[in-house]
């Protein structure tokens, strides 16, 4: 089980992590690496007030290494803190769309370990060790679209676009999974992520388009 | 409204093993909440209804997770996922209605997650309920929904008592319909009960669906092999087919004996606070043959007794006809 590795009655405001760097170093330049600014007042519940560090004691170690599109990230998680706004206010990756938070809409999907999950309905801590996949890792790394973001984007999947990286995530674990679905596949697939504009059609056909090309 | 999208502040402890998680328990006693997969969990806090001190993960103890097969039947750790119980061929096999139960819950990425355990624990969703207000089952005194204005539309048929709440869970039923026998561990050891004793209606505990004691975890799941191979039905009713809870659903499993039904069991869900096992409807149809007349009889003698509140009364001819078709079209 994990335990608190730092006393918070010693030094609550910066303790000091390996290598010489405080953690307030290690976590600023943890969030310059992703190009965000801090964003604490955004997080409301989340920040890292004083009263924070002491629901930590006995708890989980809140300063962990994820594993986001095969990059490590070390990154400071409160214990209450879900994954949707870990990616999104601690790592700056904003493709994960945050509809309903309440695992009622399906913008905010990404993949563990290649299987789709709503990422404002899990823990930030309980995927520590797992492979974090999010709509920002897909594309290759001379930067052309994933085949799926591709087959999106020529069948005009997205409207307003808000729902459109949750419909990438899910089809791409869907296409792993079989890469020859029927359209029913794909239906029963996608039937975890809500399209407001009505496009699941287009959706539909662009999943179909993308298992042909792949 | 004010905004409740954030979660109060908790500690999180993520143990490996049973005992450490029971040990966990046992020392944060009321402060504690023990949490599965955290769909049900994570939305009580969000909405600042609930708020434990400490919150204790289950996703770590691995020794709950997995489907064995023993010369008595499967054994089903709780921690296994809805996804691998719909995916397994053992249970798709040998009680396909478990499969098709687990296969009808919310949506594909809610089932990755969600365990069967915290289905079956999961708590009503009596929105007066859900919100916060102080209802019987909330501790408080009275009932909210059922009133002359209340939304009751989604609430119960049977055996109301103050609360008329109902069961959200679609693998209840199946597990009720196949006999299944809950482990729990506490920290006085394990004890084993029916599935259909562990949930418990308002006249036991209001405030509580299952017999588990705080401190109590549902370790394991066992299905007897008594409906090994039978004839199943599984049917479930929403007002969406994704997400949404069931209206009504049924869970059948059916043994024949040449062209005579011999043995059967028929659970309904929606429809009272705990999963309704229609002991009248298996005694109508055992010893007749599966046909229009039998199943047209099964569902008149499912709904009998029912009491319908102001806006549910579309609830009864449900009933009939998922008992009527669960018969007939096993």
């Amino acid at each position: 089980m994990s335990v608190v590795t730092f006393d918070p009655e010693k030094d609550p405001a910066n303790p000091p992590v390996g290598g010489g760097l405080s953690r307030r170093e290690l976590i600023k330049s943890v969030i310059a690496t992703g190009a965000v600014v801090s964003a604490g007042s955004l997080l409301g519940g989340c920040g890292s007030g004083p009263g924070e560090t002491q629901t930590a004691v006995g708890g989980v170690e809140r300063l962990i290494s994820l594993n986001i599109n095969g990059k490590v990230r070390r990154v400071d998680v409160v214990p209450h803190e879900t994954l949707a706004m870990t990616l999104r206010y601690k790592l700056g990756l904003t493709g994960t769309k945050l509809g309903c938070d309440r695992g009622e809409c399906g913008a905010c999907t990404i993949l563990i370990d290649d299987t789709p999950i709503y990422s404002c309905s899990t823990l930030t801590h309980s995927v520590r060790g797992r492979a974090v996949t999010t709509v920002e890792g897909l594309q290759a790394a001379d930067g052309s679209l994933h085949p799926v973001q591709q087959a999106f984007v020529d069948e005009l999947g997205p409207q307003c676009g808000f729902c459109t990286p949750g419909q990438i995530m899910t089809s791409v674990a869907l296409l792993r999974a079989n890469p020859n679905p029927t359209r029913e596949d794909a239906r029963q697939a996608l039937a975890g992520n809500l399209c407001r504009c009505g496009a699941y059609d287009h959706y539909l056909n662009g999943v179909m388009r993308a298992a042909q090309e792949a | 409204m004010a905004t409740k999208d954030m979660m109060r502040p908790f500690q999180l402890f993520q143990p490996e093993s049973l005992d450490g998680a029971l040990a966990l328990a046992d020392k944060h006693g009321g402060d504690g909440w023990i949490m599965s997969g955290g769909n049900d969990s994570l939305s009580w806090f969000k909405d600042r209804v609930k708020s434990p001190v400490a919150v204790i993960d289950l996703g770590g103890v691995t020794d709950l997770v997995g489907i064995r097969e023993t010369a008595n039947g499967i054994e089903i750790g709780a921690q296994t996922t809805l996804t691998e119980i719909a995916e397994s061929d053992v249970i798709q096999s040998k009680f396909s209605v478990l499969s098709d139960a687990a296969r009808h819950v919310a949506t594909p990425q809610i089932r990755n997650v969600s365990s069967i355990g915290g289905n079956l624990c999961q708590d009503t969703r009596c929105w007066y309920y859900r919100d916060g207000l102080d209802c019987y089952r909330a501790g408080g005194t009275k009932c909210y929904a059922d009133t002359p204005e209340g939304m009751n539309r989604e609430h119960c048929l049977f055996n109301a008592d103050r609360c008329v709440a109902v069961t959200p869970s679609d693998t209840a039923p199946a597990i009720v319909a196949l006999d299944g026998q809950m482990t729990i561990a506490g920290p006085n050891g394990t004890r084993t009960v029916p599935a259909e004793e562990f949930f418990i209606g308002p006249a036991i505990d209001i405030e509580r669906m299952t017999v588990l004691e705080p401190g109590e975890i549902l370790t394991t799941i066992t299905i007897p092999n008594t409906f090994s191979g039978a004839t199943f039905y599984f049917e479930k009713v929403a007002d969406r087919n994704s997400w949404d809870f069931a209206l009504v659903n049924v869970a059948a499993a059916i043994i024949e004996d040449g062209s005579t039904i011999s043995d059967a069991r028929v659970v309904c869900g929606g429809v009272e606070c705990v999963p309704k096992r229609l002991t009248v409807v298996e005694e109508v149809v055992k010893g007749s043959s599966r046909d229009e007349e039998t199943a047209a009889l099964a569902g008149q003698s499912a709904v009998r007794g029912a009491t319908p509140l102001n806006y549910n009364h579309f609830k009864i001819p449900l009933m009939e006809n998922l008992v009527k078709r669960a018969i007939r079209d096993a």
